[in-house]
């Protein structure tokens, strides 16, 4: 078993997530959902005020889907756990962290030293996005 | 011209180190090939047939003698002694180690330049007008807006695990000299009511399956347009597909939901992304704009030319264009010696033109798409000293625009994915037509050759276009009729069985021909094509 990487204060979710349709269709006490690169986020919206732990699949690092889905669930307002599992690699932490991710369950085991570089590098970012980060344009014109 | 602030130069020295990390991971053997390769790419490195290649990005095409002279540096200490530009503005270089492209990222580094993004899944270098900024067509000069989007594009967290590459173009005229339409995205600015915008085609490209992009949005506001970029591209990074690399680029997405779902998904999620906050204040598009000033022409320049040198004279009328500023023209220098390669030069003479650039250009070079350099703002009264230093170095070659300008790609001389030689057929047709004389009478003629099915020769829109194909095991050549990447955009048909190499340039030799007993007066082949179709070339080409 990898470990798993946290940024949340909270302890991650230990609910085994279920698919979206079987959220949508009838688990109204589940709290945790796992979507894949296919599955529309925009669907979840309507109940993310019950929902604690949304995991978002990753079967190949090329697949970038999620990342989209990532932002689009932030931009909806949801504050909690929100994983990307599966093919997860260090040097895409930095984008997912940017995207709205604050928990990753990679299926191999990421260097902490590696990570800490790669999340250290970059001081500043020229797009706003998901995270706290204040756009280039920002810190030129106030 | 765009200079960095500590923002840019601190990004862009972050990638150095970040690279030097990934490279010295991959050589100590942490990550696999696999997975490096897409952080190689997105830097700009590609394992070719014989080495690394390395793409060096020119934002919008435009660059200063200071940076033109590190390419030539860079081409010298890491490479060959030359360097090649592409049909996106770029320059790319064939012959590069692993272990020295750190420091050759952080060489570029010092003169405000890099290789992000210019290969990979993600939005590519920002390609444009090479005459920004001197045509006297524009509305506005295109590039702050490119580079506008440059930024939001560069290190875009959401957008860099995209379904397949994406190329866009800006341009600020109806004359189209980037291609526009044959982008992923392509942007005309225009003016309405006094106030400037975007017009957005989205889904057109070349490749296997070439296509014109359709408008999907009649006028974007600059207060509006990274919202609306970025609704396009969530658009696409959700439902391109990723089953099929070949079908993956958006124009597939466009053509198979329709242009009007496409433009209402997109509108659906503009007004989304549109709350976010996301788009820079009219201030930041000033800031750019303000570094885009016309230079301090002399406002008294000599508008009259001395003609009396007839070589001259003639590299005047075919490379030299008209500038907005009286007394000032736009230099076209060839990179299109018959029986060279197209695109090529020397480290000595990149070191040259910077050093042209600096002396006769207010300091500013462009590339073309047509992998051609420009001086845009020369003094007429410099004309003629130019041409004789571009003469004696070998780049006064008169032919802007006629049969031997030959955009090819590196073809399988370099390329893993080529079928097929591009540069030697290039080098037989330019042979074949060496005489100025016959390819000024033959007018433009836009001919453009790909190794492979891939269209990096831009052979769809070739007035005459070739496509080197792999006919068990030997090399053949489809040729194509009447494509164009201009204004008046349209795609190439194939005229029937491809032919040996020999056989193509006969046959190219057969359409010319024939063009020049079909054409009536003032009709380039181009016209002609469309007055009289394919049949009568046919005709003449398979008897």
């Amino acid at each position: 078993m990898v470990e798993a990487i946290s940024f949340r204060n909270d302890a991650a979710s230990a609910e085994p997530a279920i698919t979206l349709d079987a959220f949508v269709a009838e688990q109204a006490n589940a709290t945790a959902v796992r979507l894949e690169p296919g599955d529309d986020a925009r669907a979840l919206i309507p109940y993310l005020d019950r929902v604690s732990l949304v995991e978002v699949g990753f079967p190949s690092f090329r697949d970038g889907r999620g990342y989209s889905a990532a932002r689009i669930l932030r931009e909806a307002g949801y504050a909690g756990e929100l994983r990307a599992a599966g093919d997860v690699l260090v040097d895409q932490l930095p984008f997912m962290r940017r995207c709205g991710f604050d928990t990753f369950a990679p299926d191999a085991p990421i260097d902490a030293e590696v990570l800490s570089r790669s999340l250290d590098r970059y001081d500043v970012h020229y797009q706003r996005a998901a995270d706290e980060t204040v756009p280039v344009w920002k810190l030129r014109h106030g | 011209m765009y200079k960095y602030d500590q923002y840019d130069q601190a990004i862009v020295d972050a990638r150095v180190d970040e690279f030097r990390d990934q490279v010295k991971r991959r050589l100590a053997g942490e990550i696999t090939e696999d997975q490096f390769k897409p952080l190689r790419l997105m830097n700009g490195l590609y394992l070719q047939l014989h080495a690394y290649m390395l793409r060096v990005a020119i934002p919008y095409g435009t660059l200063d003698g200071r940076q033109m002279r590190m390419l030539g540096h860079i081409a010298r200490t890491y490479d060959r002694g030359y360097g090649h530009f592409t049909t996106r503005q770029n320059l790319q270089y064939n012959w590069i180690k692993l272990e020295d492209t750190p420091d050759i990222l952080a060489d570029l580094a010092t003169v405000e330049m890099h290789a992000i993004q210019t290969s990979g899944n993600c939005i590519r270098n920002i390609s444009s007008d090479q005459y920004a900024g001197a045509a006297a067509d524009e509305v506005a000069d295109p590039r702050p807006w490119a580079e506008l989007i440059r930024q939001w594009s560069t290190f875009h967290p959401e957008f860099s695990y995209l379904p397949r590459k994406f190329k866009f173009a800006v341009i600020a005229s109806d004359e189209d000299r980037a291609a526009m339409r044959l982008h992923d995205i392509g942007i005309q600015l225009v003016k309405r009511d006094g106030v400037l915008g975007a017009k957005i085609f989205v889904g057109g490209g070349m490749g296997r399956t070439p296509m014109i992009g359709p408008e999907i949005k009649e006028f974007v506001t600059a207060d509006d347009l990274m919202s609306y970029l970025e609704a396009c591209l969530r658009v696409y990074n959700r439902y391109g597909r990723r089953d099929n690399m070949y079908k993956a680029r958006i124009k597939i997405l466009v053509h198979e939901i329709g242009a009007d779902d496409y433009r209402r998904q997109v509108e659906e999620e503009f007004a989304q992304v549109k709350l976010l906050g996301i788009d820079p204040p009219a201030a930041e598009l000033a800031r750019i704009t303000a570094m885009f000033a016309e230079p301090s022409y002399e406002i008294d320049a000599v508008d009259d030319i001395d003609r009396g040198d007839p070589d001259f004279a003639v590299w005047v009328d075919q490379n030299v264009v008209a500038h907005k500023q009286p007394g000032y023209a736009i230099v076209n220098i060839s990179l299109k010696p018959v029986g060279g390669i197209p695109g090529d030069a020397s480290a000595d003479q990149i070191d040259l033109m910077a050093d042209l650039a600096e002396k006769y250009s207010f300091d500013e070079l462009r590339v073309t798409h047509a992998q051609n350099i420009v001086l845009p703002h020369v003094r007429k009264a410099d004309l003629y000293t130019l041409w004789q230093t571009l003469d004696n170095a070998g780049l006064a070659s008169a032919n802007l625009d006629l049969i031997s300008d030959i955009i090819a790609c590196p073809g399988l001389d370099y390329c893993s994915l080529a079928n097929a030689r591009s540069i030697p057929v290039a080098q037989k047709i330019a042979t074949r037509f060496a005489s100025l004389d016959r390819q000024r009478d033959l007018g433009e003629l836009k001919l453009k050759i790909s190794g492979c099915i891939n269209a990096c020769g831009h052979h769809h829109a070739g007035h005459i276009g070739i496509l080197g194909v792999d006919r068990k095991g030997v090399e053949n050549y489809q040729l194509l009729l009447g494509g164009s990447g201009a204004e008046d955009v349209s795609l190439g048909k194939i005229t029937g069985p491809g032919f040996s190499e020999d056989g193509i340039v006969d046959a190219i030799e057969r359409v010319t021909d024939r063009y020049v007993s079909l054409r009536e007066d003032g009709e380039r082949f181009l016209d002609t094509y469309r007055r009289v179709g394919m049949e009568p070339f046919k005709e003449a080409i398979y008897g």
